[in-house]
């Protein structure tokens, strides 16, 4: 590897980071979705990175990665779904203006 | 002769080899191969346009262009120049980040896709190992640029025209990558090397198209791929009658041009991709391999060109339905008939695939019953 | 170190600042549209990382499905969740901006000095790149069961988001 494996995790991590911060500041419900699949996607460059180094079978962290993967997607799907049905009955996608269970 | 450009590269890197270090020889060899495809993608598109107007011309019963030229053979260039000197205009309200980058994303990935193409024996730009699946990766992602051309004119029929293409664009990816399962299967590898070279028994003659299930897979390929470039009969997006021009309709000019350019070039790497798939790439019996793949996909493309000049277009309902109720199943069982073919022996395999695929294909069809609507019945006063 | 190495290692880091550049545009940016191509450019960045790794498969596989499939989702939903003439005035980051950004800066020196200070055991194994042909093994062998598990995930997903996303029958 011509990079020494820590700047992947390095990276990884701060792609982890941005997307909590995402996921706690972002008002818009389909924005709170792009930061999760932010987080998904630095947990799959970690796998990787860890498959290839410290693993005698590499190949575990990609079947795991793609695995992961296709729950992403199969999350964000829903996730979508849910909020083109909130959509059509609360006429807003702001998460701090959905608040018709609070008391 | 067969051999003619890749020597022709070889001598070109040979002469930067006595001038230049090494590093510079590898980078003027990938500069060759990408010069070579950037010579090749703009004009093979150009001439594609004046191939597709005479040719719609002579089944419409008149002439093409044949002022500029003779035959018209610099009407290409007559069109880019007019293309060139046409007034830019955009939109107030666009977006005008999205609305000039939308161009130029959309020509990246029809770029790319010339890469991983076997135009001759030796003469793939780039020999991936995971080729095919590569192509259909970077021409998947077409879809985002046509969603920033269609947001960023701030116009609802560029809205409408733009989602409805990208529907169409993803609902025909999925039998389009089901068909080109069983040639992996029947290969045991994605490189699109590798699987021209399967095909090389008989003489060069033993192509997938051959088998069963190489000429459903094909026709089903075929299918998809004329959807994927959003031309007739599937050409609802961007009908001028329907939708004034779709998600192209606030581009003029320049920008209008890149987004011909990228669809034609579509039009030439899908039908590349299709012959290598399924019609045997650069093999054959006498003639050079790379005259016999421009043979072949110049065959394809005439054949697109035939389906724009005879057939009428379909209904958004009817295109959905064709890929998700018709050609889907068939690509399902397309793969358990590559199944059959690759276990049973000889004579018994080519009944059992014949048989299982003709009763699907009879099956979905009777199933898929076209809508007619019931009579009306009018009632007038006494 | 030979020049094109050097060029090939810059390209890398580049490749991964552009992809923090898009992640941070995904979490400020005020057009939610931006903010999804910002995504798009952040995982077309995280399939050039995965091709520095030698996972070729699964970077294409990142590129088709990700920046092909999801994102097409994401971008379809901001379509039919916002109003075209309105323009986006309404702020949208909530008042959590200062304690975020401090907590996560917080969260990412820990990180930062767990990745430095642990001892990973790093070994080499016998074949450093996976082909297709590998991994198309573990999936049948070693990993079969989740293989039809996930299968059964996503024809439930696919049935349950077509239910939950469908108009209201009168």
């Amino acid at each position: 590897m011509l990079i020494p494996y820590h700047h992947y995790l390095l990276f990884a991590a701060v792609l982890f980071v941005t997307g909590i911060f995402g996921t706690i500041v972002r008002r818009n419900l389909i924005g709170i979705l792009m930061s999760i699949e932010l987080i998904l996607n630095a947990v799959n460059i970690n796998l990787v990175v860890f498959s290839r180094t410290t693993s005698l079978a590499p190949e575990t962290g990609q079947v795991f990665a793609i695995f992961v993967i296709a729950l992403a997607a199969a999350a964000a799907a829903v996730g979508l779904a849910l909020v083109i049905a909130l959509f059509r009955v609360r006429k807003t996608i702001l998460a701090d203006e959905i608040t018709t269970l609070k008391w | 002769m067969d051999q003619i450009f890749v020597n022709l590269k070889h001598a070109i890197v040979g002469l930067a080899a006595n001038m230049l270090p090494d590093w510079l020889v590898t980078i003027t060899s990938i500069k060759v191969s990408i010069v070579g495809i950037a010579i090749l993608g703009p004009v093979t598109m150009m001439y594609l346009t004046l191939m597709e107007r005479k040719v719609i011309a002579r089944m419409q019963n008149r002439i093409g262009p044949n002022r500029v030229g003779i035959w018209g053979l610099l009407q290409p260039l007559a069109d880019g120049v007019k293309m060139l000197t046409k007034e830019d205009i955009v939109p107030i309200h666009a977006d005008k980040i999205v609305h000039f980058l939308a161009p130029v994303l959309i020509v990246i990935p029809a770029l790319l896709v010339f890469a991983v193409i076997p135009f001759g024996r030796n003469m793939t730009a780039v020999n991936l190992n995971v080729g095919v699946l590569f192509f259909i990766a970077v021409s998947s992602t077409t879809t985002i640029a046509i969603f920033m051309a269609s947001w960023g004119s701030r116009n609802k029929f560029s809205l409408l025209g733009g989602m409805r293409s990208v529907a169409q664009m993803i609902s025909y990816e999925v039998p389009m990558v089901l068909a080109v399962v069983p040639v992996i299967l029947m290969t045991g590898s994605l490189s699109t090397n590798a699987i021209v070279e399967m095909q090389g028994g008989w003489h060069g003659m033993k192509w997938f198209v051959f088998t069963p299930w190489g000429f459903a897979a094909c026709v089903i390929f075929f299918l998809c791929s004329v959807a994927e470039c959003n031309r007739s009969p599937f050409d609802l997006p961007e009908a001028e009658s329907e939708i004034v021009a779709g998600f192209h309709t606030e581009y003029s000019g320049m920008k209008f041009a890149l987004f011909y350019m990228a669809e034609f070039m579509n039009t030439f790497t899908l039908c590349g991709l299709t012959t290598t798939l399924f019609l045997g790439g650069w093999q054959g019996p006498l003639l050079p391999s790379w005259l016999w793949f421009f043979l072949k996909t110049y065959a394809l493309i005439f054949v697109m060109i035939w389906f724009r000049g005879t057939l009428p277009r379909l209904r958004v309902d009817q295109m959905m339905g064709l890929a998700w109720k018709f050609l889907l199943p068939l690509t399902l069982v397309n793969m358990l008939v590559t199944g059959l073919w690759y276990f049973l022996s000889r004579p018994l395999k080519l009944t059992m695939s014949i048989l299982v695929l003709g009763t699907t294909f009879w099956v979905l069809t009777k199933l898929n019953k076209p809508y007619v609507p019931q009579k009306r019945v009018y009632q007038f006063g006494e | 170190m030979d020049i094109l190495s050097l060029i090939v290692k810059y390209g890398i880091y580049t490749v991964m600042a552009v992809s923090v550049l898009a992640a941070f545009s995904v979490t400020l940016l005020p057009n939610l549209f931006h903010a999804a191509l910002a995504l798009a450019l952040a995982l077309i960045g995280v399939a050039g990382i995965y091709l520095s790794l030698q996972a070729d498969f699964l970077a294409v596989v990142q590129l088709l499905l990700y920046v092909g499939a999801v994102m097409t989702l994401i971008v379809f939903a901001v379509m039919l969740t916002s109003r075209i003439g309105e323009p986006s005035s309404a702020p949208q980051n909530n008042q959590l901006v200062l304690p975020a950004l401090s907590a996560c800066i917080i969260f990412f020196s820990a990180l930062y000095a767990i990745i430095r200070d642990t001892p990973w055991p790093v070994r080499t194994p016998l074949n450093l790149a996976v082909n297709t042909e590998d991994l198309g093994r573990a999936l049948m062998g070693l990993y079969v069961f989740p293989f039809e598990v996930i299968s059964v995930v996503l024809i439930a997903v696919l049935v349950g988001a077509a239910v939950v996303a469908r108009k209201d029958r009168e």
